[in-house]
C-alpha cells in the first residue's frame, strides 16, 4: 500500500468530532430511554392491554418495522412541515429514533412478556397484588430480564443507525466525518477516525447497558 | 533507429534532398494559396459565405443545454445560438460537445463559436478569445421574497441551508456572521427540500439550482438576496478574429438592450437578467 496517512488535520478538526460524539451520545441517551418506555407501553398494550388499543399499536409497530429509517426521518423532517408541524433537525432526529426504537423494542419486550408462565400471573393474584403491581413486579421485570441482551443489541443498532441523521444536517459524528472530509479531502483518515469512535461507542454502550441490567435485576438467574 | 536502417537512410540521402525540396516548394505554394484568402476574409466572412453558423453547445447541462422530450436540443445556450444565427442571417448547425472537448472543437475549426456555458479563466484565455458575458452564472444566497437580507451580515440570527463541501459552503463559512447558523446538507436535493419545507430561512446555492426550483413552481420561490461568487458565461471563438468578435458582441449588446436576452433568461433561469452582466 502506497497511501500516506496524514492525520495532521485532526489538530484543527478535533472539536468538530468532539461535538459530533456528544451529539450522537445525546441522541442515543434521550432516544434510547424514551424509545424503551414507548416500546414497553406498546408491548403491554399489544399483549395485555385493552382490545381497542391493539389495532393502532399493531399498525404503528408494523409500519415502522417495515419502512426504512431514513424515510421515516425524511418524512418527519421534510414532510411534516407541509402539515404545519415543524421540528428542528435535532428534535426530528430524536423523534425518529424514539419511534423507531419504540417499535422494535415493543416486539422484543412482547416476546419476553408472552413467555411469562401463566402460573406467575396467578401467583401475583393470589398475593393480592393489583393488576398494575402484578404487571410491574411479576410480569415486566422478569420479562425484561429475559430479553435484556436482545434489547441492549437493539439500542446499539439504533445508535449506529443514527449515522443517517447527518442527512438532515444534524451535527453528529457522521456529520463531523463528512464535514472534515469535504474540507480536507482526507476521506480515508476521516472515516478511519469515525469508524474507530463508533466502534468504541458501541462497545461502551453495550457494556453500560449490560451493567445497568445487572443493577436493575440484581437476582439474575433466579427467574430462569 | 536500428543501424541497418540508418545506413539505408544515409545512402538515399542524396536522392531524397531533391524530393524534399520539391515537396517543400509544393507545400509553400499551397500554404500561400490557402493563407491568402484567410488573411483577407476573416471567420465572419466565411460564415456568411457558407451561410451556416456552426455552434458548439452542451447537451447534458440543463437549463443551458439539454435534449427535450421532442429529442431536439433546448436551453439557454441553444436559444443564444439561434439568436446569433438569426442576426447574422445564416443557418444554424448545432454541434453537441462536452465540457472537455469544446475548446479542441474550436481550435480545430470544427465549429465557429462555443456557446456552452463557459466561464473565463487565464488558461482558456491563452488559447481562445471570449465575447462579452451573455449568461449569468453565480452562487448566491436565495430566500423568499419577503426575507430582508441584502448582504452577509444580514444573515445574523438566520438559518441558511447549503450543500456541504460546495464552493458556496466554503465561501459562506468565511463571510457569514458568527450567530448565523449554517445547515449543511448532503446534496442539492437536501438543500432544496430544507428550503421548500421551511427548515431554513434561506439557502446558498447556484442560480442554476435556484432555476431548477423555480421550474417546479413550488409555493415558496427563491429570490436572489446577495452574490457570493460570480463567474458569468462567455461565448468563445478562435483567436485573432476581431470582426467576428465585434459582430458577436454587438448582437449580445443589442439583445441586452432590447430585452431578447432577458426573455431567454426568464425562460430558462426563471429570473431577470442581473444588472451589470
Amino acid at each position: 500500500m502506497t497511501y500516506q496517512f496524514d492525520f495532521a488535520w485532526l489538530a484543527t478538526y478535533w472539536p468538530v468530532f468532539l461535538d459530533g460524539v456528544l451529539m450522537t451520545v445525546r441522541l442515543i441517551v434521550i432516544g434510547g430511554i424514551a424509545g424503551l418506555l414507548l416500546g414497553t407501553f406498546c408491548a403491554w398494550a399489544r399483549s395485555l392491554g385493552p382490545v381497542w388499543l391493539r389495532p393502532p399499536v399493531i399498525a404503528y409497530v408494523e409500519l415502522i418495522r417495515n419502512t426504512p429509517f431514513l424515510i421515516q426521518l425524511f418524512f418527519i423532517f421534510f414532510g411534516l412541515p407541509a402539515a404545519g408541524f415543524r421540528l428542528t433537525e435535532v428534535e426530528a432526529a430524536t423523534l425518529a429514533m424514539v419511534i423507531n426504537l419504540g417499535a422494535y423494542s415493543a416486539e422484543i419486550i412482547r416476546a419476553g412478556i408472552e413467555a411469562t408462565p401463566k402460573g406467575q400471573f396467578e401467583a401475583g393474584a393470589s398475593l393480592a397484588l393489583s393488576p398494575v403491581q402484578t404487571f410491574r413486579h411479576v410480569v415486566l421485570v422478569p420479562a425484561l430480564q429475559r430479553i435484556w441482551p436482545a434489547l441492549a443489541s437493539q439500542v446499539v443498532i439504533v445508535m449506529l443507525g443514527s449515522a443517517v441523521v447527518s442527512q438532515i444536517a444534524v451535527e453528529d459524528l457522521t456529520y463531523a466525518a463528512n464535514f472534515a472530509q469535504s474540507r480536507t479531502f482526507r476521506a480515508f483518515e476521516a472515516y478511519f477516525v469515525s469508524t474507530a469512535i463508533y466502534l468504541a461507542l458501541a462497545i461502551l454502550l453495550r457494556f453500560a447497558l449490560l451493567q445497568a441490567g445487572r443493577m436493575i435485576f440484581p437476582h439474575a438467574g433466579a427467574a430462569r | 533507429m536500428p543501424d541497418r536502417l540508418k545506413l539505408n537512410y544515409y545512402r538515399q540521402g542524396q536522392q531524397m534532398i531533391t524530393k524534399r525540396s520539391f515537396l517543400a516548394a509544393v507545400l509553400a505554394a499551397a500554404t500561400a494559396l490557402s493563407a491568402a484568402p484567410m488573411a483577407m476574409a476573416d471567420a465572419l466572412e466565411s460564415i456568411k459565405e457558407a451561410g451556416i453558423l456552426r455552434v458548439a453547445v452542451p447537451q447534458d447541462f440543463p437549463p443551458f443545454g439539454s435534449v427535450g422530450t421532442d429529442m431536439k436540443p433546448q436551453g439557454y445556450d441553444i436559444d443564444m445560438a439561434r439568436l446569433i444565427a438569426t442576426k447574422l442571417n445564416v443557418d444554424l448547425a448545432l454541434v453537441p460537445v462536452t465540457s472537455a472537448n469544446r475548446i479542441p472543437f474550436l481550435q480545430t475549426g470544427k465549429v465557429d463559436l462555443v456557446i456552452s456555458s463557459m466561464g473565463k479563466n487565464p488558461e482558456r484565455d491563452a488559447v481562445i478569445d471570449f465575447s462579452d458575458a451573455y449568461a449569468p452564472f453565480y452562487n448566491g444566497v436565495f430566500g423568499p421574497e419577503e426575507l430582508e437580507v441584502a448582504d452577509a451580515s444580514d444573515l445574523s440570527g438566520k438559518t441558511v441551508g447549503v450543500t456541504r463541501g460546495s464552493i458556496e459552503d466554503l465561501e459562506l463559512t468565511k463571510i457569514a456572521p458568527d450567530d448565523a447558523t449554517l445547515k449543511r446538507y448532503e446534496d442539492n436535493n437536501g438543500t432544496i427540500s430544507a428550503f421548500l419545507s421551511g427548515q431554513v430561512d434561506a439557502i446558498a446555492t447556484g442560480n442554476v439550482v435556484a432555476a431548477a426550483i423555480i421550474a417546479q413552481n413550488p409555493p415558496k420561490l427563491p429570490a436572489m438576496k446577495f452574490l457570493i461568487k460570480n463567474s458569468p458565461c462567455y461565448i468563445g471563438f478562435a483567436e485573432g478574429e476581431p470582426a467576428l468578435a465585434e459582430a458577436v458582441n454587438k448582437i449580445i449588446a443589442e439583445a441586452k438592450e432590447d430585452g431578447a436576452l432577458d426573455e431567454i433568461s426568464q425562460q430558462w433561469l426563471g429570473m431577470a437578467l442581473p444588472a451589470g452582466l
